[in-house]
């Protein structure tokens, strides 16, 4: 099977480790996996900022970049559920303004094949044990996009159960939103870092190490906030656990 | 909308004064956490929520394709029951009418049962403008109306109250408006609930004039249905000589069997009970029995233009349930009066910049006050697709467009203080469009890795003014796979596997 590997433009930049744990992780698991060069943002920030037209071109592009390939993974909920859940609309919109049925045909077949991670790993490898090691106290924070849009449910949580020396603790309040939403962190300062808190005091209280999530954007608003606040926890994403094994663990 | 609102600040400063009030954010945290966790008890009761949901979504939508229609046909069947219908296009003209109306009667005063759409046009202060003291009777009104407050919740108005607050309200105010707090009241709710009932129930055997909103109005029999917990409601609507009913156009459904889905739905997802303890129907008017003249007021006021955006016109289904705003994290924060407006919470910001348009300071921010987590669209009994129409008002705020106003199309410049924001997307855009200079900016800022600031400049000394940034990583991933892999489109199976 040859799959493409979608990073999104901020795990390209910021976060490469979770990059090459997906590349590990696939491998391992015999899928040929391949980085489109050309491949650079899904357009997310645009739509949801207001700027949806800015988007387009860039649906239109990553139609195009990942046209070829059987599947395209993402290690992004957030990203996932743009392609999966708002391209159909985008191209949707485009013809009832009267611009035609190019955005909607591009985006069409690249919408059905798109799959987050955790979802490609469970219902298109049909695998829930990676084989994957990682003997610590972990606490698992499913993100909105993924949640909500996706419907990733109990996938995550039942991959991170398999991990061999893994103990998954329950986070309070898990499925409340952590407060990044993109812009809204810099829009909505003070409530955006309400909720961050909130969320970091209920993942202290659980006494894991690591949290845990399948977006590096709430990871990277979570950990900074942790950061901050002096919370001596790791934001860990979920293809870095899944990818460490007994002979080649992790390093943090 | 009620001029007690006029004048907000945007929501993000509205909202830091709230985050930074501690009894308020547990006052919100401890009812909304609570009511929450029993709407989801109450709505997982029934195996066929789901179906509920799609026919709620579907009775709004085909009343609202056909609102002309249904109107004119409540109209037909009010004024035959002895009812009398005004129209009103907007706030003014709703206020003139029911001023009009209660004048007439020669009363001074009148009790209300609690009514969004006569707060949404400042009823009280234009009828207090006209010599008109309105008595506010459904228990959280009256505590917000005895406070000199502002409502802040769609059910509970007074959410951001605790009993505390409300016993020392009680005990200065009561007096001012008619029978005092009884002696050494403490904050029991029995006897807070007993102190309003024996204030209440002063005005109510007093009052000539009741004024009402209602949840729905059936078509096909010209029948105004309110849903609610107390009682005062029921009151209002039998005792009075002469009932004048306000209410917003989208409130009705086409027939009396539509409300089997509403009646379902709106009590398990607003207060978590299976049924409302009071459900009050009435038509018109009859012979020794109840008010002996009906008024109904239509009010549009920003309605029929929302109708005519495809998008956010779904916004209209709202059933004012605050399912929405018992999930969303936002609201939790930033609390009620920071929307501005007799509608917070997520269905506010969407509804009232439609209603009102986006060109002060708050209405253009509402689109903003959301992390579109998608938990108030998860809850909403007919399916309103809040995030999608946040998104859309956002357009509407930084690029401008056609709109509807006042039932003519008028293009819309995009709001002022975005300019900077613009230009960063479109520059985005441009880099996005060129995996080549996209590179160039990853290898420029690996480069610079070393003097990561710890306060940003311009927009994102937000982030970093409660967070750390992440450190940059040595070499962005495209350039780790190229030194791996090579360029990229090669044959597949002929490669090394990465480490």
């Amino acid at each position: 099977m040859r799959v493409a590997l979608f990073l999104t433009c901020v795990n390209d930049t910021l976060f490469p480790d979770t990059g090459r744990a997906v590349v590990k992780l696939l491998t391992r698991l015999g899928v040929d996996v391949d980085f489109p060069m050309a491949q650079t943002c899904c357009g997310q920030a645009h739509y949801n900022t207001g700027y949806r037209h800015q988007a387009e071109p860039l649906a239109r592009r990553f139609s195009e970049v990942f046209r070829e390939y059987e599947a395209v993974v993402t290690p992004s909920g957030s990203c996932g559920a743009m392609v999966r859940d708002l391209y159909p609309r985008l191209g949707e919109r485009a013809r009832t303004e009267g611009r035609g049925d190019i955005l909607a045909t591009t985006v069409a077949p690249v919408v059905p094949k798109t799959y987050e991670l955790t979802e490609f790993l469970v219902d298109v490898l049909g695998v829930t044990d990676v084989g994957a090691y990682y003997p610590h106290r972990v606490t698992y924070h499913p993100t909105c996009h993924g949640l909500r849009v996706l419907g990733l449910g109990d996938r995550p949580t039942r991959l991170l159960r398999a991990v061999g020396g893994l103990e998954l603790v329950e986070l309070p309040g898990a499925e409340e939103c952590c407060g990044f939403g993109g812009t809204f962190a810099v829009k909505n300062p003070d409530v955006s870092a309400a909720m961050g808190t909130d969320k970091v005091r209920n993942a202290e209280s659980t006494g894991a190490e690591v949290l845990c999530a399948a977006d590096n954007s709430c990871l990277m608003h979570i950990g900074g906030t942790m950061s901050r606040l002096g919370v001596g926890m790791r934001p860990v994403h979920i293809a870095e656990i899944l990818a460490s094994t007994e002979k080649e663990p992790l390093v943090v | 909308m009620s001029g007690t609102f006029v004048g907000m600040p945007a929501f993000p400063e509205a909202a830091h004064r709230a985050v930074g009030d501690r009894t308020l954010r547990g006052n919100l945290r401890h009812a909304t956490h609570t009511i929450r966790a029993k709407r989801a008890g109450a709505v997982a009761e029934l195996s066929d929520w789901a179906a509920l949901r799609e026919a709620g979504r579907q009775i709004k939508d085909h009343a609202l394709r056909h609102l002309e229609r249904c109107l004119v046909q409540l109209e037909d069947a009010v004024t035959a029951a002895g009812g009398v219908v005004h129209w009103a296009a907007d706030a003014e003209e709703a206020n003139r009418i029911v001023t009009g109306l209660v004048k007439a009667t020669g009363e001074s005063e009148v009790v209300k049962v609690k009514s969004m759409a006569t707060q949404e046009i400042g009823l009280n202060e234009a009828l207090e403008a006209a010599g008109i003291r309105a008595y506010e009777t459904d228990l959280a009104e009256l505590i917000v109306q005895l406070g000199k407050d502002r409502p802040s919740h769609i059910l509970v108005p007074a959410i951001h109250r605790n009993r505390g607050e409300i016993r020392d309200i009680f005990r200065s105010e009561m007096g001012a408006w008619g029978r005092p707090a009884p002696e050494g009241l403490t904050d029991e709710p029995a006897e807070l609930a007993e102190a309003s009932r024996l204030h209440l129930r002063e005005k109510f055997l007093r009052a000539k004039v009741g004024i009402s909103g209602a949840n729905f109005m059936v078509a096909e029999t010209g029948t105004l249905v309110v849903v609610e917990s107390e009682g005062n409601g029921r009151m209002c609507l039998t005792l009075p000589e002469t009932l004048i009913s306000v209410v917003g156009i989208e409130k009705i459904v086409p027939t009396w069997q539509d409300l089997e889905v509403f009646l379902q739905t709106l009590p398990r997802s607003s207060t978590a009970e299976r049924m409302n303890p009071y459900t009050s129907m009435w038509t018109g008017t009859t012979d020794g029995d109840g008010p002996d003249t009906f008024h109904l007021v239509l009010l549009d006021n920003g309605r029929t233009d929302t109708l005519a955006d495809p998008v956010g016109r779904q916004a209209l289904r709202c059933i004012r349930c605050s399912a929405c705003l018992n999930v969303c994290p936002v609201y939790e924060r930033a609390g009620g009066h920071a929307y501005g407006s007799v509608y917070p919470g997520p269905i506010g910001a969407v509804l009232t910049p439609q209603l009102r348009g986006v060109q002060s300071p708050i209405d253009a921010s509402l689109p903003y006050a959301s992390s579109l987590c998608g938990a108030c669209y998860e809850v909403c009994p007919v399916a309103i697709d809040i995030p999608e129409v946040l998104v859309h008002l956002r357009e509407r705020v930084v690029q401008g467009g056609p709109v509807t106003r006042d039932g003519a199309k008028v293009i819309l410049k995009p709001a002022k203080g975005h300019a900077a924001e613009r230009a960063a997307m479109r520059a985005a855009r441009w880099v996005l469009g060129h995996p080549g200079a996209l590179r160039t900016g990853q290898r420029l800022a690996s480069r610079a890795r070393r003097y990561r600031p710890r306060t940003l400049p311009g927009p994102g000394r937000a982030w970093t003014a409660s967070r750390d940034l992440p450190a940059l990583p040595t070499e962005p991933f495209r350039d780790w796979w190229q030194r791996t892999h090579g360029e990229d489109h090669r044959p597949a199976g002929t490669e090394g596997n990465a480490g």
